[in-house]
């Protein structure tokens, strides 16, 4: 699995439901996420953590990445939890309620005792830490940095505002500061960021508006509840025919400038500089991923 | 492996299978309710002795309720029951060689 990829939506699916986990894969979400954690009682983690461990090693969710929310370590069943995940070949561990670095140090020495008793290769399960308290937001920056492992960090919204004494409101003011401090520190870190759930499904025109403003602050995707939510945050982050042009044109324009050996690339009288090369080269991967544009770039939009 | 206590895994929910597993003195009873069972009975008792193979359970008594479940499913059900009845359940390295 890739540390960078595109990951517009991450689709929750708690990890006891046969029925939802079965079904997972149909519905065009980049990552799911399989949840031992808050979506399993107390009385069934032994019975989710079997089902996902049989599930993912059976059934073909193609090249959707496949992430597993595990409970915490110092639980009775993070351990096991973390045992039974890497040997079933999730992709990535999702650890939840991170505040410090160490949460993600010690997680990250538990995957690796695994992968050596499995004999599995060291480094092949990723990781992802959700932050959902003050302190965690606080450390955001180097919870980022504190394992090679990591891929992404998200922003747990329902416990995060519980901490702060608030509660959520529909134009999420609560959140500006946890917000940009998760996407900072996860481009400060190189690495992925996550936004939230929005929980009300049937509220579809309140869920749009925190995705155009997720997609502005920069974050890489947002979490869904609902497979009805996926194609709405997939046509936010899907770019306009002018940007897909402009990005083709840049990416052109850099080619014919490396072929004649050129030092300075200009487009239409403007120079082109690094962050208008990658800006496009994203525009791109979205374009395809939104099948707008083919391999070959041309336009089917 | 001895099964020496009674373990119920799995729900009744559309999709899924409950599984109980209960001490026999004499080789392994399958009782098997399903509505598909004119398709899937003889491919779910393939699963369910296959797994009790693995774990070589050779005495049980196995109650099943399907509700269309899949192979992946059935199997996941008992082996949870199983390890309720050994008491292994949130034990860290039961995966080895257990898997299919």
């Amino acid at each position: 699995m890739m540390k960078e990829r595109l990951r517009r939506t991450m689709m929750f699916v708690p990890g006891n439901n046969p029925a939802m986990i079965k079904d997972a894969g149909i519905y065009g979400a980049d990552s799911i996420m399989f949840d031992l954690e808050d979506a399993v009682s107390m009385t069934e983690k032994d019975s989710a953590r079997m089902l996902v461990a049989q599930a993912l090693q059976t059934i073909d969710y193609s090249e959707t990445e496949l992430v597993v929310r595990i409970n915490d370590l110092h639980s009775e069943f993070g351990r096991a939890d973390i045992f039974a995940m890497v040997k079933a070949g999730a992709h990535v561990l999702r650890l939840p309620k991170t505040e410090y670095p160490e949460d993600v140090v010690e997680v990250e020495a538990v995957i690796t005792e695994a992968e050596n008793y499995f004999k599995i290769p060291v480094g092949t399960t990723l990781m992802m830490a959700a932050i959902e308290g003050a302190a965690g937001v606080l450390n955001a920056p180097v919870i980022a940095k504190a394992s090679d492992r990591l891929i992404g960090i998200a922003i747990g919204a329902e416990d995060y505002v519980t901490n702060m004494k608030t509660k959520r409101y529909p134009d999420g003011k609560e959140l500006f500061f946890a917000r940009s401090m998760i996407v900072h520190a996860a481009r400060a870190a190189g690495i992925s960021a996550f936004d939230t759930v929005y929980s009300d499904v049937d509220n579809m025109d309140g869920f749009l508006d925190e995705v155009r403003l997720i997609h502005q602050l920069g974050f890489d995707g947002k979490s869904c509840i609902n497979p009805r939510q996926i194609p709405v945050v997939n046509s936010v982050f899907q770019p306009a025919v002018k940007e897909i042009q402009n990005a083709l044109e840049v990416i052109a324009a850099i080619e014919e400038a490396k072929e004649k050996g050129s030092g300075v690339i200009s487009l239409n009288g403007k120079m082109i500089d690094k962050p208008i090369v990658e800006r496009a080269q994203r525009t791109l991967m979205l374009a395809k991923a939104s099948q707008l544009i083919d391999e070959e770039g041309n336009i089917h939009a | 492996m001895k099964i020496a206590k009674t373990a119920i895994a799995g729900t009744l929910e559309s999709s899924d299978v409950q599984i109980m597993i209960a001490p026999n003195t004499e080789g392994i009873e399958i009782d098997l309710d399903s509505q598909v069972i004119e398709q899937f009975g003889k491919q779910i008792k393939k699963v369910i002795l296959e797994t009790l193979h693995a774990y070589q359970i050779t005495n049980a008594k196995i109650k099943v309720v399907d509700k269309g479940a899949l192979d992946c499913v059935i199997i996941a059900r008992l082996k949870t029951a199983i390890h309720r009845s050994l008491g292994i359940q949130h034990q860290e390295t039961p995966w080895e060689g257990l898997t299919k």
